[in-house]
Protein backbone atom coordinates (compact mmCIF):
# COMPACT_ATOMS: atom_id res chain seq x y z
CA UNK A 1 0.00 0.00 0.00
CA UNK A 2 1.44 3.28 -1.09
CA UNK A 3 1.79 5.88 1.63
CA UNK A 4 0.82 8.72 -0.71
CA UNK A 5 -2.62 7.16 -1.31
CA UNK A 6 -3.28 6.97 2.44
CA UNK A 7 -1.95 10.47 3.02
CA UNK A 8 -4.80 12.40 1.46
CA UNK A 9 -7.18 14.90 3.08
CA UNK A 10 -10.22 12.59 2.95
CA UNK A 11 -8.35 10.00 5.05
CA UNK A 12 -7.29 12.50 7.70
CA UNK A 13 -8.28 11.31 11.18
CA UNK A 14 -6.51 13.67 13.51
CA UNK A 15 -4.19 16.64 13.29
CA UNK A 16 -3.16 19.68 15.28
CA UNK A 17 -5.98 22.28 15.22
CA UNK A 18 -5.15 25.28 13.02
CA UNK A 19 -5.93 27.65 15.89
CA UNK A 20 -3.01 26.21 17.82
CA UNK A 21 -0.23 28.02 15.99
CA UNK A 22 3.24 26.77 15.10
CA UNK A 23 5.07 28.54 17.92
CA UNK A 24 7.24 26.06 19.77
CA UNK A 25 5.70 25.44 23.21
CA UNK A 26 7.87 26.21 26.21
CA UNK A 27 6.28 23.44 28.30
CA UNK A 28 8.34 20.49 29.49
CA UNK A 29 8.05 17.27 27.47
CA UNK A 30 4.84 15.43 28.36
CA UNK A 31 3.18 18.37 30.11
CA UNK A 32 -0.63 18.20 30.33
CA UNK A 33 -0.87 21.91 29.46
CA UNK A 34 -0.19 21.14 25.79
CA UNK A 35 -3.08 18.68 25.56
CA UNK A 36 -5.50 21.09 27.24
CA UNK A 37 -4.38 23.93 24.93
CA UNK A 38 -5.05 21.64 21.99
CA UNK A 39 -8.52 20.73 23.29
CA UNK A 40 -9.44 24.40 23.82
CA UNK A 41 -8.24 25.30 20.30
CA UNK A 42 -10.25 22.41 18.84
CA UNK A 43 -13.45 23.41 20.65
CA UNK A 44 -13.19 27.09 19.71
CA UNK A 45 -12.57 26.09 16.09
CA UNK A 46 -15.50 23.66 16.16
CA UNK A 47 -17.83 26.33 17.54
CA UNK A 48 -16.57 28.92 15.04
CA UNK A 49 -15.79 31.43 17.78
CA UNK A 50 -12.24 32.37 16.71
CA UNK A 51 -13.19 36.02 16.42
CA UNK A 52 -15.29 36.08 19.59
CA UNK A 53 -13.17 34.22 22.13
CA UNK A 54 -11.31 36.01 24.90
CA UNK A 55 -8.99 33.95 27.06
CA UNK A 56 -7.58 35.12 30.37
CA UNK A 57 -4.07 33.78 30.95
CA UNK A 58 -2.92 33.13 34.52
CA UNK A 59 0.41 33.38 36.27
CA UNK A 60 2.16 30.04 36.29
CA UNK A 61 3.48 27.84 33.53
CA UNK A 62 0.51 28.75 31.34
CA UNK A 63 1.41 32.45 31.52
CA UNK A 64 2.43 32.27 27.84
CA UNK A 65 -0.81 30.60 26.73
CA UNK A 66 -1.42 33.68 24.57
CA UNK A 67 1.55 32.72 22.41
CA UNK A 68 0.00 29.46 21.32
CA UNK A 69 -3.73 29.89 20.65
CA UNK A 70 -4.63 32.55 18.10
CA UNK A 71 -7.50 34.30 19.88
CA UNK A 72 -7.70 37.46 22.00
CA UNK A 73 -6.02 37.09 25.37
CA UNK A 74 -5.56 39.14 28.50
CA UNK A 75 -2.86 38.48 31.05
CA UNK A 76 -4.10 38.70 34.64
CA UNK A 77 -2.19 39.46 37.81
CA UNK A 78 -1.60 36.35 39.91
CA UNK A 79 -4.98 34.78 40.77
CA UNK A 80 -7.06 37.61 39.37
CA UNK A 81 -8.18 35.92 36.15
CA UNK A 82 -11.85 35.49 37.21
CA UNK A 83 -12.01 39.22 38.05
CA UNK A 84 -10.72 40.15 34.59
CA UNK A 85 -13.05 37.62 33.00
CA UNK A 86 -15.98 39.16 34.89
CA UNK A 87 -15.16 42.57 33.44
CA UNK A 88 -14.66 41.25 29.91
CA UNK A 89 -17.89 39.26 29.91
CA UNK A 90 -19.98 42.06 31.41
CA UNK A 91 -18.69 44.65 28.93
CA UNK A 92 -18.83 42.31 25.92
CA UNK A 93 -21.62 39.83 26.66
CA UNK A 94 -21.56 38.34 23.16
CA UNK A 95 -17.99 37.05 23.61
CA UNK A 96 -16.83 33.69 24.82
CA UNK A 97 -14.80 34.45 27.94
CA UNK A 98 -12.80 31.78 29.68
CA UNK A 99 -9.96 31.69 32.19
CA UNK A 100 -7.16 29.17 32.19
CA UNK A 101 -5.67 28.74 35.65
CA UNK A 102 -3.40 26.44 37.58
CA UNK A 103 -3.88 25.27 41.14
CA UNK A 104 -1.51 27.83 42.64
CA UNK A 105 -3.30 30.59 40.77
CA UNK A 106 -6.91 29.50 41.33
CA UNK A 107 -6.79 27.68 44.66
CA UNK A 108 -4.18 29.70 46.55
CA UNK A 109 -3.73 33.38 45.74
CA UNK A 110 -6.93 33.65 43.70
CA UNK A 111 -9.32 31.82 46.02
CA UNK A 112 -11.33 34.95 46.83
CA UNK A 113 -11.72 36.03 43.19
CA UNK A 114 -12.66 32.53 42.10
CA UNK A 115 -15.24 31.94 44.82
CA UNK A 116 -16.88 35.32 44.43
CA UNK A 117 -16.96 35.18 40.61
CA UNK A 118 -18.59 31.74 40.86
CA UNK A 119 -20.97 32.94 43.57
CA UNK A 120 -22.08 35.85 41.39
CA UNK A 121 -22.71 33.34 38.64
CA UNK A 122 -20.61 35.19 36.07
CA UNK A 123 -21.10 33.67 32.63
CA UNK A 124 -17.53 32.55 32.24
CA UNK A 125 -15.80 29.21 31.85
CA UNK A 126 -12.92 28.37 34.17
CA UNK A 127 -10.41 25.75 33.06
CA UNK A 128 -8.54 24.69 36.17
CA UNK A 129 -5.34 22.66 35.81
CA UNK A 130 -4.64 20.79 39.04
CA UNK A 131 -1.25 19.11 39.26
CA UNK A 132 -0.80 19.38 43.01
CA UNK A 133 2.27 21.62 43.04
CA UNK A 134 3.61 24.97 41.89
CA UNK A 135 5.24 23.72 38.69
CA UNK A 136 6.72 26.94 37.33
CA UNK A 137 8.67 28.02 40.39
CA UNK A 138 10.25 24.66 41.12
CA UNK A 139 7.66 22.29 42.56
CA UNK A 140 6.74 23.91 45.89
CA UNK A 141 3.77 22.75 47.96
CA UNK A 142 0.40 24.04 46.76
CA UNK A 143 -2.96 23.93 48.58
CA UNK A 144 -3.88 20.95 46.41
CA UNK A 145 -0.75 18.92 47.26
CA UNK A 146 -1.74 15.47 48.50
CA UNK A 147 -1.07 14.46 52.09
CA UNK A 148 2.37 12.85 52.44
CA UNK A 149 3.32 14.01 48.93
CA UNK A 150 6.91 15.19 48.75
CA UNK A 151 7.62 18.60 47.23
CA UNK A 152 10.61 20.93 47.39
CA UNK A 153 9.12 22.83 50.36
CA UNK A 154 7.89 19.74 52.20
CA UNK A 155 10.67 17.23 51.49
CA UNK A 156 9.40 14.90 54.22
CA UNK A 157 5.93 14.83 52.68
CA UNK A 158 2.95 17.08 53.41
CA UNK A 159 2.02 16.75 57.06
CA UNK A 160 -1.70 17.49 57.33
CA UNK A 161 -1.35 18.34 61.05
CA UNK A 162 0.87 21.34 60.38
CA UNK A 163 0.35 22.08 56.67
CA UNK A 164 -3.37 21.55 56.27
CA UNK A 165 -5.36 19.17 54.14
CA UNK A 166 -5.45 19.09 50.34
CA UNK A 167 -7.92 21.76 49.23
CA UNK A 168 -10.77 20.34 47.16
CA UNK A 169 -11.78 23.67 45.75
CA UNK A 170 -14.07 22.17 43.11
CA UNK A 171 -16.21 20.64 45.85
CA UNK A 172 -16.48 24.07 47.47
CA UNK A 173 -17.38 25.75 44.19
CA UNK A 174 -19.99 23.12 43.30
CA UNK A 175 -22.01 24.19 46.36
CA UNK A 176 -22.49 27.72 45.03
CA UNK A 177 -25.77 28.59 43.31
CA UNK A 178 -24.05 30.55 40.52
CA UNK A 179 -22.22 27.48 39.25
CA UNK A 180 -23.92 25.46 36.50
CA UNK A 181 -21.14 23.01 35.69
CA UNK A 182 -18.49 21.70 38.08
CA UNK A 183 -16.69 18.68 36.79
CA UNK A 184 -13.38 16.92 37.15
CA UNK A 185 -11.58 15.27 34.27
CA UNK A 186 -8.10 14.33 33.06
CA UNK A 187 -6.12 14.10 29.82
CA UNK A 188 -3.89 11.06 30.31
CA UNK A 189 -5.54 8.75 27.74
CA UNK A 190 -7.22 9.27 24.37
CA UNK A 191 -10.63 8.50 25.92
CA UNK A 192 -10.04 11.05 28.69
CA UNK A 193 -8.99 13.68 26.14
CA UNK A 194 -12.21 13.10 24.16
CA UNK A 195 -14.27 13.41 27.34
CA UNK A 196 -12.47 16.62 28.27
CA UNK A 197 -13.23 17.92 24.76
CA UNK A 198 -16.97 17.32 25.32
CA UNK A 199 -16.87 19.00 28.73
CA UNK A 200 -14.98 22.05 27.48
CA UNK A 201 -17.56 22.38 24.69
CA UNK A 202 -20.37 22.17 27.26
CA UNK A 203 -18.69 24.83 29.42
CA UNK A 204 -18.23 27.17 26.46
CA UNK A 205 -21.86 26.64 25.42
CA UNK A 206 -22.95 27.48 28.98
CA UNK A 207 -20.90 30.67 28.82
CA UNK A 208 -22.49 31.71 25.52
CA UNK A 209 -26.00 30.78 26.74
CA UNK A 210 -25.55 32.78 29.96
CA UNK A 211 -26.27 29.87 32.26
CA UNK A 212 -23.68 30.72 34.90
CA UNK A 213 -20.14 29.80 35.82
CA UNK A 214 -18.70 26.54 34.48
CA UNK A 215 -15.63 25.06 36.14
CA UNK A 216 -13.63 22.20 34.65
CA UNK A 217 -10.88 20.81 36.83
CA UNK A 218 -8.32 18.90 34.78
CA UNK A 219 -6.34 16.60 37.08
CA UNK A 220 -2.91 16.85 35.48
CA UNK A 221 0.66 15.80 35.82
CA UNK A 222 3.79 17.86 36.35
CA UNK A 223 6.45 15.32 35.54
CA UNK A 224 9.33 17.79 36.03
CA UNK A 225 8.03 18.86 39.42
CA UNK A 226 7.20 15.33 40.46
CA UNK A 227 10.63 14.15 39.22
CA UNK A 228 9.26 11.36 37.04
CA UNK A 229 9.09 10.47 33.37
CA UNK A 230 5.86 11.60 31.67
CA UNK A 231 4.50 8.04 31.43
CA UNK A 232 5.36 7.29 35.09
CA UNK A 233 3.74 10.60 36.12
CA UNK A 234 0.51 9.54 34.40
CA UNK A 235 0.54 6.23 36.30
CA UNK A 236 1.29 8.02 39.56
CA UNK A 237 -1.60 10.39 38.93
CA UNK A 238 -4.03 7.51 38.31
CA UNK A 239 -2.83 5.74 41.44
CA UNK A 240 -2.68 8.67 43.87
CA UNK A 241 -4.43 11.77 42.57
CA UNK A 242 -7.70 10.13 41.49
CA UNK A 243 -8.49 8.86 44.99
CA UNK A 244 -8.24 12.40 46.37
CA UNK A 245 -9.72 14.11 43.31
CA UNK A 246 -12.24 11.63 41.85
CA UNK A 247 -13.10 12.06 38.18
CA UNK A 248 -16.70 12.91 37.31
CA UNK A 249 -19.41 15.55 37.48
CA UNK A 250 -20.12 17.25 40.77
CA UNK A 251 -22.74 19.46 39.22
CA UNK A 252 -24.08 19.59 35.68
CA UNK A 253 -27.32 21.50 35.15
CA UNK B 1 -11.61 -8.96 3.95
CA UNK B 2 -11.29 -5.23 4.34
CA UNK B 3 -8.33 -4.08 6.34
CA UNK B 4 -7.76 -0.76 8.04
CA UNK B 5 -4.49 0.86 7.21
CA UNK B 6 -3.16 3.80 9.14
CA UNK B 7 -0.31 6.22 8.71
CA UNK B 8 1.26 8.58 11.24
CA UNK B 9 3.16 11.65 10.16
CA UNK B 10 5.52 13.12 12.75
CA UNK B 11 6.53 16.75 12.99
CA UNK B 12 10.01 15.89 14.23
CA UNK B 13 11.05 19.45 15.09
CA UNK B 14 8.02 19.96 17.38
CA UNK B 15 8.43 16.59 19.10
CA UNK B 16 9.94 16.64 22.58
CA UNK B 17 10.34 12.88 22.93
CA UNK B 18 8.00 12.60 25.94
CA UNK B 19 7.14 8.99 25.03
CA UNK B 20 3.41 9.40 25.80
CA UNK B 21 2.37 8.42 22.26
CA UNK B 22 4.58 5.32 22.40
CA UNK B 23 2.78 4.24 25.60
CA UNK B 24 -0.67 5.11 24.19
CA UNK B 25 -0.29 3.12 20.94
CA UNK B 26 -2.13 -0.22 21.16
CA UNK B 27 -0.10 -1.78 18.33
CA UNK B 28 3.44 -0.82 19.29
CA UNK B 29 3.90 1.19 16.11
CA UNK B 30 5.88 4.11 17.48
CA UNK B 31 9.20 4.38 19.24
CA UNK B 32 11.73 7.07 20.10
CA UNK B 33 14.82 7.47 17.94
CA UNK B 34 17.58 5.63 19.77
CA UNK B 35 20.40 7.89 18.49
CA UNK B 36 19.20 10.77 16.32
CA UNK B 37 18.03 14.01 17.89
CA UNK B 38 16.20 17.03 16.49
CA UNK B 39 17.41 20.64 16.65
CA UNK B 40 16.23 20.96 20.25
CA UNK B 41 18.20 17.88 21.27
CA UNK B 42 15.25 15.55 21.83
CA UNK B 43 15.08 11.93 20.72
CA UNK B 44 11.99 12.41 18.55
CA UNK B 45 9.39 9.76 17.85
CA UNK B 46 9.37 7.75 14.62
CA UNK B 47 7.17 5.08 13.04
CA UNK B 48 8.95 1.84 13.82
CA UNK B 49 6.34 -0.67 12.59
CA UNK B 50 4.37 1.14 9.86
CA UNK B 51 2.50 -2.00 8.80
CA UNK B 52 0.87 -2.45 12.23
CA UNK B 53 -0.73 1.02 12.34
CA UNK B 54 -4.55 0.92 12.49
CA UNK B 55 -5.03 4.69 12.44
CA UNK B 56 -6.78 4.81 15.82
CA UNK B 57 -5.23 8.25 16.54
CA UNK B 58 -4.65 7.48 20.23
CA UNK B 59 -1.11 8.84 19.81
CA UNK B 60 -2.44 12.09 18.34
CA UNK B 61 -4.93 12.69 21.14
CA UNK B 62 -2.38 12.31 23.94
CA UNK B 63 0.43 14.24 22.20
CA UNK B 64 0.92 17.46 24.22
CA UNK B 65 2.63 19.28 21.36
CA UNK B 66 0.37 18.35 18.45
CA UNK B 67 3.20 16.83 16.42
CA UNK B 68 1.26 13.88 15.04
CA UNK B 69 -1.05 13.80 12.03
CA UNK B 70 -2.94 10.54 11.53
CA UNK B 71 -4.51 9.16 8.35
CA UNK B 72 -6.68 6.06 8.01
CA UNK B 73 -7.89 4.19 4.94
CA UNK B 74 -9.92 1.06 4.41
CA UNK B 75 -8.08 -1.31 2.08
CA UNK B 76 -9.91 -4.09 0.22
CA UNK B 77 -7.71 -7.12 -0.06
Amino acid sequence: MDIQTIKSPENLVYTKPALLNDNYMHYCPGCSHGVVHKVIAEVIEEMGLQEKAIGIAPVGCAVFAYNYIDIDWQEAAHGRAPALATAAKRLLPDRLVFTYQGDGDLAAIGTAETIHAANRGENIAIIFINNGIYGMTGGQMAPTTLSNMKTSTCPEGRNVQTMGNPLKILDLLALLDGVCLATRTSVHTAAAVKKTHRLVRKAFENSMAGKGTSIIEVVSTCNSGWKMTPAAANDWMVEHMFSEYPIGDLKNI
Amino acid sequence: MAKIKGYVEVNTERCKGCNLCVVACPSGVLDLQPREVNNHGYHYVYVKQPDDCIGCANCGYVCPDGCLTIYRKKVES
